[in-house]
C-alpha cells in the first residue's frame, strides 16, 4: 500500500483497534519524545510495554520495562518503533516472530523502512510509517488544536470527551 | 485507499478548528473568557506544564477561543500550526525573538508597512538585532545582503502602501541557499489571494486586524508555521535546537517536529513576553474570517474599478495598482494573486503634498484613518501620517512620497466609492 499518505479512517481504525502497545526504544528521560508518547498513550487508556534492554526490570511511568518483544508476557496488538529507519528492519523481523502476531507495526516520525513494511504486510500486519501515535491521536480527537496545530480535520459532530477530568478527549465512539 | 480530499478555502474559513462545543452544543465558537483552567490533579498539571499533554493552562499561553482562530488560519494558509497574539507587531516580535540572538542580522524588504520599518530599524537596535534592507525591485540586493550573521529574510507578499507584488519564489531561492527561513507578511493579500507556503515561504505573519478580521473592530496578529524549515543545525537557532533550560533541557525541534517553530513562539516567546490575544478579540476575528473569501473578492473587484477610474482622471498623475494592465507588478500579481491584486493601492496627485492633504479632507464617505482592510473605504496621506516619522528619502523608498495618497477600498457599492472620490477631487 501507499505509505506517503494515510487517510484518517485507516489511522483511526488502528488507534481504535489496538489495546496493548509495545514501545521499542522507550526512554526513562522525561524530556524525550518517546517518554511523552508513552505517557500520553497510557493516559488514553492503552496498556504500554516499554522495551529497552538497558532498563529491563525497571519501570517507566509505572510500567515494567522488558529487554525484548519476546519477553512481554501478554499478546501485543501494536509495536511502536522509536529506532532509526535501518534498525527498524530487525525490530520488524523480531515482531513477526511473535505469537500471536501483532496487528500493527507503527514506525515513529522520520522512521521509514519500506522493505520491512512489505515483510510485515505480507504476513497480514498493518503498517504505519513516519507518523507519531500521540500526534495522530491528538489530531483525530481534536486535542491538538488546543495548541494551534492544524488537525486537517473538519467536523460538525460532537467531540468525544473522556469520562474523567477536564480537557481530555478520546477518539472512541 | 482513496487520496485524502482537500477542502476549499471557503470551507476552511468557516469550519477549520471549530467543532460544536461538547458541553452545550453551541455551534458558534464560544468566548472562553477565563484567565485559567482547572487541573484534574498534580500529575495532569505537571503534564501540561511539561508540554507532555495538549491543553490549556493560562490564557496568556493559550485559550480555546484563540486556538480555533489559530487552527483556522493554519489550515487556510496550508501550514502545520499557528499562534494568535495581540497584534501583528507582537507576531513579528515573537518571530524574531525566537530566531535571533544579539548581534544577529536579518534581511528585510524596504517596501514594508511603515510600522514594521520602525520596529525593525529602531526598536530592534535595543535588542542587538540588526536589519539589513534590500529592494524587491532588485532581487540581487537580497543576495548581496546575506552574511554569516543572517538568520532570516522578511518580505510582504503585497507590500504596503504601494501594492507592489513581491517575487516570493526568487527570494525563497536566496533564503534556501543562505540556509535561513523566509518570513512572508501576508496581511495585504490574505490566504484567499496568495498562498506563500506554495511559493517557498517558511513562516507567515499576519496583522489579523486587517482583512482577516475585516471589520475594523479588533487588533490581532498571527504567526503560521509552514513546517518546512529544518531547525536541527547545531547552534544556529538555539531556541529550537538547544536544550531549553526552562523545560528541563527539552529540545523543541526534536519534540515537536514540523510544528516546533509555532510551539517555540508560544511556550517561550508568548509565555515570557506576554502579548496574548484576548478571547473576545479572537471571537470577533473568527467571525470576520468566515466571510473572508467573499469580502476579499469584492474588495479586489471594487479596487480594480476604482484604480481604472483614477488612472483616467485629469488630476491624477499616476496610479500604482498591480491589478491594472501595464502596471510594473501586473505579471507578478497574475502569478501570485490570480484572483485579484488586493484592496490597497496608492496614486499620485498632480497637486503634490497640498493636494493630498486637501483630498483626505474633502472626502465624505471615505474614512480618514490609519488602517487598511476594513469593510469601509479608507483613505490616508502617508507623508503626513503613517510615514511621517521617516526621512524624505525613506518615504520615497517606501512608496510614500509627498503626492501619494493610499486607499483601502471597501466593499460598498463601487459607484458610491467612485462618486465620493470624484467630488473630492473636483474641489482640489
Amino acid at each position: 500500500m501507499n505509505h506517503d499518505t494515510y487517510d484518517d479512517a485507516y489511522v483511526r481504525g488502528i488507534l481504535d483497534d489496538v489495546k496493548t502497545i509495545a514501545m521499542v526504544g522507550a526512554s526513562a528521560n522525561s524530556i524525550r519524545p518517546s517518554y511523552f508518547v508513552l505517557k500520553y498513550l497510557i493516559d488514553k487508556g492503552y496498556k504500554l510495554f516499554p522495551i529497552n534492554p538497558g532498563l529491563a526490570g525497571k519501570e517507566i511511568v509505572g510500567q515494567k520495562v522488558y529487554a525484548s518483544l519476546g519477553d512481554v508476557p501478554e499478546p501485543i496488538d501494536m509495536v511502536d518503533i522509536f529506532r532509526n529507519s535501518e534498525a527498524a528492519g530487525a525490530v520488524v523481523d523480531e515482531a513477526l516472530k511473535l505469537s500471536p502476531l501483532p496487528k500493527v507495526i507503527w514506525m515513529q516520525l522520520t522512521v521509514r523502512n519500506d522493505e520491512a513494511a512489505a515483510r510485515a504486510e505480507a504476513a497480514g500486519v498493518r503498517v504505519i510509517m513516519n507518523r507519531c501515535p500521540k500526534i495522530e491521536y491528538g489530531r483525530l480527537s481534536g486535542e491538538i488544536g488546543w495548541v494551534g496545530v492544524n488537525s486537517r480535520t473538519l467536523s460538525s459532530k460532537r467531540p468525544t470527551l473522556a469520562k474523567r477530568g477536564f480537557q481530555h478527549r478520546t477518539i472512541g465512539k | 485507499m482513496s487520496e485524502p480530499r482537500e477542502p476549499g478555502i471557503s470551507t476552511l474559513a468557516i469550519h477549520a478548528g471549530a467543532q460544536p462545543d461538547p458541553s452545550t452544543g453551541a455551534r458558534a465558537t464560544p468566548i472562553y473568557q477565563t484567565t485559567s483552567f482547572v487541573f484534574d490533579d498534580v500529575d495532569h498539571a505537571a503534564s501540561l506544564f511539561g508540554l507532555q499533554a495538549f491543553g490549556n493552562i493560562y490564557t496568556r499561553i493559550g485559550n480555546p477561543t484563540c486556538a480555533v482562530l489559530e487552527e483556522r488560519i493554519a489550515a487556510m494558509e496550508g501550514g502545520t500550526a499557528a499562534l494568535a497574539v495581540a497584534s501583528g507587531h507582537a507576531a513579528e516580535h515573537l518571530i524574531f525573538h525566537t530566531l535571533l540572538s544579539p548581534g544577529d542580522e536579518f534581511i528585510a524588504a524596504r517596501q514594508l508597512y511603515g510600522g514594521s520599518v520602525n520596529q525593525f530599524g529602531e526598536a530592534y537596535k535595543k535588542f542587538g538585532w540588526n536589519v539589513v534592507w534590500a529592494d524587491i525591485n532588485d532581487i540581487s540586493s537580497f543576495e548581496k545582503a546575506v552574511s554569516d550573521k543572517t538568520k532570516a529574510i522578511f518580505i510582504e507578499s503585497i507590500a504596503n502602501p504601494g501594492g507592489a507584488v513581491t517575487d516570493i519564489e526568487a527570494i525563497s531561492k536566496i533564503a534556501k541557499k543562505a540556509g535561513v527561513p523566509l518570513i512572508v507578511d501576508n496581511t495585504m493579500a490574505s490566504p484567499y489571494l496568495c498562498q506563500p507556503f506554495k511559493h517557498g515561504a517558511d513562516i507567515i505573519v499576519h496583522s489579523a486586524t486587517k482583512f482577516l478580521g475585516g471589520h475594523g473592530n479588533s487588533i490581532g496578529g498571527l504567526i503560521v508555521d509552514g513546517g518546512t524549515f529544518d531547525w536541527s543545525a547545531k547552534g544556529k537557532y538555539p531556541s529550537l535546537s538547544e536544550p531549553c533550560a526552562s523545560y528541563q533541557g527539552m529540545v523543541l525541534y526534536e519534540t515537536f517536529g514540523n510544528f516546533a517553530f509555532a510551539i517555540a513562539c508560544r511556550v517561550l516567546g508568548l509565555r515570557d513576553l506576554g502579548p496574548a490575544l484576548s478571547p473576545f478579540n479572537a471571537f470577533l476575528l473568527l467571525t470576520g474570517v468566515e466571510t473572508l473569501p467573499l469580502r476579499m473578492q469584492r474588495h479586489c473587484d471594487n479596487a480594480l474599478a476604482v484604480a481604472s477610474h483614477l488612472a483616467g482622471h485629469p488630476k491624477v498623475e499616476w496610479v500604482s495598482y498591480a491589478g491594472l494592465d501595464g502596471d510594473k507588478y501586473n505579471a507578478a500579481a497574475k502569478k501570485y494573486c490570480p484572483k485579484g491584486a488586493g484592496a490597497v493601492f496608492t496614486f499620485g496627485l498632480k497637486g503634490g503634498y497640498e493636494a493630498g492633504v486637501a483630498l483626505v479632507s474633502n472626502v465624505e464617505m471615505f474614512s480618514h484613518l490609519a488602517n487598511i482592510g476594513d469593510t469601509r473605504s479608507l483613505i490616508i496621506h502617508p507623508a503626513s501620517t503613517t510615514h511621517r516619522q521617516l526621512t524624505d528619502e525613506q518615504k520615497i523608498k517606501a512608496g510614500a512620497g509627498p503626492e501619494v495618497v493610499r486607499l483601502s477600498i471597501g466593499i460598498e457599492d463601487v459607484a458610491d466609492i467612485i462618486a465620493d472620490l470624484d467630488q473630492a477631487l473636483e474641489k482640489i
